[in-house]
């Protein structure tokens, strides 16, 4: 299921507000803009123009979270003063929610995009991850965990470059 | 005790475990046994650390009408008012202890959260929908390492069995109530922990039996107290250095 912002907002402010959100980038993975990651998870705007912004955040100790709120915040209040950015827990941030593009976008940086829902949770354990570089899936898993909480370490056989891949999360 | 004050305190008792043992976790970093793992440990108590922050944000901003702030509640209360179980202020003696307690602890908080989506306060069971997905990866993590040290070599096997023997006595205050939880499950709240109680015991064994380790008799001595400020040593020492520099420079930003 893939999240589109854009579907939902008709009126003018929030397709501004929109394409400036498109301008705030994941500061980890800054190909990535916060919508492509699925990030933002209502936009409202009230008819006395005060905008108010939900964001939920990827692993519940996300330290991007901070940066990204005051990020968002330096690119909306210009044109909309009354801004009210909240960081919220409902509804829990799952991988489905990264955009067809934000998948292709993470591949071509060099992160394995998550495996779908239907090949399970721990898949990226038991199965091998294509790597992202040279497409071989002749890949080992080195750890589940990696520099961020959202990626594990693989290492390609074949090119002999590591790579993270982004896991999934259901 | 009134309902919003059982309400706060099982919130309290749920972010001091998470709060206390992501501390633990993070006093291994630069020393776990081999890169890799340091950067697992420090993962998995970043995650308990967010999932702590997060119920801190609801304790503060909802339950006390915004009176008191995340670094309120970790920085500024003292030992008794602590209320995290035993269980997770336990030192971490070796590597075989640190995945123990985490074993113990990981298939708890799977069934804890579990049962806690179903509650219809909103912010706890969000916050522990999210939550138990961190967790599920956490316990894959402990489960194969008490399974690996355990069935390995004849020293990583005596450690093992000497961490479950030691810890295991901990374990009971994971189950225990009082007037806090019997006041929430009244209100439909929350479940009893206890109706889980045989299925964390069921699930443990299996993975101490694949691991070749004894699990502990059920009539070991268990201790109680935590969850009413009451700890062991460990934690002054803990909240002393954790503490320290935030009560030295009251009001200090970067």
């Amino acid at each position: 299921m893939t999240f589109n912002l854009l579907n939902l907002t008709n009126t003018k402010p929030e397709k501004q507000i929109v394409s400036l959100l498109q301008e705030v980038k994941d500061p980890e993975i800054p190909v990535l803009n916060v919508l492509d990651m699925g990030i933002v998870s209502a936009v409202r705007v009230t008819k006395e123009d005060l905008v108010e912004i939900d964001i939920i955040p990827t692993y519940s100790g996300c330290p991007a979270m901070k940066e990204i709120k005051d990020d968002i915040f330096k690119k909306v209040s210009p044109i909309f003063k009354n801004l009210t950015i909240k960081l919220v827990t409902s509804p829990p941030w799952t991988t489905d929610r990264i955009s067809k593009e934000g998948l292709q976008k993470l591949k071509d940086y060099g992160i394995a995009p998550p495996l779908g829902k239907d090949q399970g949770e721990f898949s990226y354990m038991d199965i091998k991850i294509a790597c992202p570089r040279c497409e071989s899936k002749n890949t080992v898993l080195q750890s589940a965990f990696g520099s961020t909480a959202c990626k594990s370490m693989h290492k390609c056989h074949d090119c002999l470059e590591p790579f993270e891949h982004f896991k999934c999360h259901i | 005790m009134t309902s919003d004050a059982s309400l706060l305190k099982f919130s309290l008792r749920l972010a001091d475990n998470l709060f206390v043992l992501s501390h633990r976790l993070s006093e291994l970093t630069s020393s776990n046994p081999t890169l890799e793992e340091d950067i697992a440990v420090a993962n998995i108590s970043l995650d308990l650390l967010g999932q702590a922050r997060h119920v801190y944000s609801y304790c503060g901003e909802t339950l006390e009408n915004k009176n008191k702030s995340e670094d309120d509640y970790a920085y500024l209360r003292d030992e008794r008012e602590f209320y995290n179980v035993k269980l997770v202020e336990q030192p971490n003696t070796d590597f075989a202890y640190v995945m123990a307690r985490q074993l113990f602890f990981d298939t708890f908080q799977i069934l804890f959260y579990e049962s806690l989506i179903k509650s219809p306060n909103k912010d706890l069971s969000s916050i522990a929908e999210k939550g138990l997905k961190e967790i599920k990866y956490h316990y894959r993590h402990s489960s194969n390492w008490v399974i690996r040290l355990g069935d390995g070599t004849e020293e990583s096997h005596q450690r093992m069995q000497e961490a479950v023997d030691e810890l295991f006595t901990y374990t009971g205050e994971l189950f225990s109530t009082d007037e806090v939880e019997v006041d929430l499950i009244k209100q439909g709240v929350i479940e009893d922990p206890n109706s889980f109680k045989s299925l964390w015991e069921k699930r443990v064994q299996e993975v101490l039996k694949e691991a070749t380790i004894k699990t502990p008799s059920k009539e070991t001595f268990m201790a109680f107290g935590g969850k009413n400020g009451v700890h062991t040593e460990y934690l002054g020492k803990i909240l002393a250095e954790m503490q320290c520099l935030h009560r030295a420079f009251p009001g200090a930003e970067w």
